[in-house]
């Protein structure tokens, strides 16, 4: 068995459209080491959430795994049948959405459907799931569990539906949580209560975390390895540091630059011009090529390939190919 | 007629009836008591909490709500059901959802003019057409966009539009109520550069409503925080920063997620315990309490008002 517990290779997925096929995710590998928290990062349309409902399977009717393998501890889940799939979500994997409203259902109470989950992997007695959906509460710190239990979603704040929703999750404690934007329909405040129950969680009970996000500043300091997605590929990867004192890729440099300054300094924004890509019409060459100022002939013609810079630092960029073939060998098809 | 300031909040009220039984009803403070300025040309940031009122006061400004007390004197007028036809013209929105805001029925041109119909701001169709492209142009769309439907763009242009749309009658003042909080990261960048451009070239005031206080530092000059329908601090936007008084702006600004890893290992968290209090119960006395890591007897009691710490820094609460 390998040291890795989920991996990601060469994952392909589209969903076919009135308007043709969408290549939502083109191509993306990863691997995850158990009790490691993973970040993806992209704007709306980069395939992040895309890449985290593949893994899980649940995909929409028109959404379709066109390519690559995932692999669980050694398994690849593509070929899981449907029964193998029931036991596989929830009990090895499982996910928490970004809108805790929606994604519970309102008219069950809180205890019930905890305790559907725990009675549908595991062979506890009714009165046993009850008894362990209140020590999940209280665990994600809900205060009162055997007061919420009997509430129903609506009666709870939003932070108190997320925290109900991570209960739920990790309710037979997965191998790997999948946090889909968690903290995206919250306040700051709760924000932080939030991914500090994340944090805690996950050192407590051992679990690698897959943690997809929009925000940079959510990852800064959170995560042990970052995958910056644009256009249904990842464009770069490495640790946080690597990410934001060193981006090798001009996407995540642009990224970075469009952020307002923590340190208070007001000077004017660098923003990344254009708009986000089109995924029904995608270039032939590097996806972010229509918005890069660096933009080379090579660019618009050949997809880059991911390049190793320093240990776990890899970039897709022709701009790292060009800066090595400057300084000895020669490179072909750089000039601009 | 110039006043010193262009807009003058004095002890606003907004209450909503809430049903809490077959006949009886109960007042929801969205917001309660609250005063503050906006100067000719400045930004005043708020931010607060979902729930707080702050989109509540954007709108009680516009009297898209009637208030339910206090004044509201915009250049020295009163702001009331009579005059806000004309105020229009001088006070605009921007919207949050660019994709709820526009009326998909309309092609943009028709959208950015219909401010001109209402306002009988032209005199033939050439001049119409011509004033459109120039606002076009003007926050950054193509003069061939004209003909086209909203849901042809994407969240940035459509934010483009409303824009345009709140710029067609020359206002002075611009509400923003969460303009770039449904973009991305990246065109988010592309906007806040827009409203800081369109100030210095038109001189506009806004207030600036948000829930990112990395953005709303970056774009305004004083900063207004809100908790539970009132006003906890203000102050300006870098002695905000540096030196937060009240307890809440405090854990606010420990709570913004850092996009600097260095930064965020370093730094020490006071994440306030709990949620936001229903604004149905407001707890009497200081709002934040139930929260608080600084609470005494005091401010179970009485309400802490507004209060001059120096340079124009108020802030309401007993231990500041």
């Amino acid at each position: 068995m390998s040291d890795y517990i989920l991996e990601v290779n060469n994952l392909k997925t589209s969903f076919y459209t009135q308007s043709g096929e969408v290549k939502a995710v083109n191509g993306v590998s990863f691997r995850l080491q158990p009790g490691k928290i993973l970040g993806i990062v992209g704007e709306s349309g980069s395939g992040k959430s895309v890449t985290a409902y593949s893994i899980m399977h649940i995909l929409t009717d028109n959404g379709f795994i066109t390519g690559g393998e995932i692999l669980y501890k050694g398994k690849d889940i593509n070929r899981f049948t449907k029964k193998q799939l029931h036991g596989f979500r929830g009990k090895c994997c499982s996910i928490i959405f970004q809108d805790p409203m929606t994604s519970l259902n309102p008219v069950y109470t809180i205890g019930n459907q905890l305790a559907e989950a725990i009675l549908l992997h595991t062979d506890k007695s009714k009165k046993q799931a009850k008894a362990h959906a209140m020590e999940m509460l209280e665990l994600v710190g809900v205060n009162e569990p055997a007061k919420r239990i009997k509430q129903y979603p609506f009666e709870l704040s939003g932070g108190m539906r997320q925290r109900v929703m991570i209960a739920m999750a990790l309710a037979c404690q997965p191998d790997i949580l999948i946090a889909d934007e968690p903290t995206t329909a919250l306040d700051v405040t709760i924000q932080a209560q939030i991914l500090e129950l994340i944090q805690s969680l996950q050192k407590k009970l051992g679990m690698a975390v897959i943690l997809v996000t929009h925000d940079l500043g959510i990852i800064a300091d959170l995560c042990d390895e970052i995958l910056i997605m644009y256009g249904g590929r990842v464009c770069e990867r490495g640790n946080a540091d690597q990410i934001f004192y060193a981006p090798a890729h001009e996407y995540t440099k642009g990224l970075i630059r469009s952020i307002p300054d923590i340190t208070g300094n007001k000077s004017r924004l660098e923003p990344i011009a254009g708009t986000p890509i089109n995924l029904l019409n995608m270039p032939d060459g590097c996806a972010f090529c229509a918005r890069c100022d660096n933009a080379m002939r090579i660019c618009l013609e050949q997809i880059p390939e991911e390049l190793e810079l320093s240990p776990g630092h890899k970039a897709a960029c022709w701009m790292n190919v060009k800066k090595a073939a400057d300084e000895n060998t020669v490179f072909p098809g750089a000039n601009r | 007629m110039k006043t010193k300031n262009l807009l003058e909040v004095k002890n606003l009220k907004q209450y909503f009836p809430i049903k809490t039984g077959l006949f009886k009803t109960k007042p929801l403070k969205a917001v309660d008591d609250v005063s503050f300025t906006v100067g000719h040309g400045e930004t005043l940031g708020l931010v607060g909490e979902s729930g707080c009122g702050k989109t509540t006061v954007g709108r009680s400004l516009l009297h898209l709500y009637e208030p339910t007390g206090g004044e509201i004197l915009f250049n020295g007028c009163k702001v009331t059901k009579k005059t806000i036809g004309s105020l229009r013209r001088e006070m605009q929105m921007v919207f949050q959802d660019p994709y709820s805001s526009l009326n998909p029925r309309m092609t943009v041109e028709d959208i950015i003019g219909e401010p001109f119909d209402v306002h009988k701001l032209y005199s033939g169709r050439k001049e119409r057409r011509e004033k459109i492209l120039s606002l076009m142009e003007l926050v950054g769309l193509n003069a061939e966009h004209a003909t086209r439907y909203a849901h042809e763009f994407s969240g940035g242009q459509r934010q483009r539009i409303g824009i345009a749309r709140a710029l067609a009658v020359n206002p002075k003042f611009i509400v923003c109520d969460e303009p770039v909080s449904a973009l991305d990261v990246s065109i988010q960048a592309q906007i806040i550069n827009m409203f800081e451009d369109l100030q210095a070239k038109l001189g506009v005031a806004y207030l600036f409503i948000a829930h990112d206080l990395l953005v709303v530092h970056h774009i305004s000059n004083r900063i207004a925080v809100m908790y539970l329908g009132k006003i906890v601090e203000i102050s300006d936007s870098d002695a905000l920063k540096t030196n937060p008084m009240h307890p809440y702006t405090q854990s606010l600004l420990s709570a913004i997620p850092i996009p600097d890893p260095k930064t965020a290992r370093s730094r020490r968290r006071i994440v306030p315990e709990g949620d936001v209090p229903s604004p149905l119960n407001v707890p009497e006395g200081c709002a934040f309490q139930t929260r608080c890591r600084r609470v005494s007897q005091k401010c179970t009691q009485s309400c802490p008002p507004l209060c001059d710490k120096g340079n124009g820094h108020l802030v309401a609460c007993w231990h500041a």
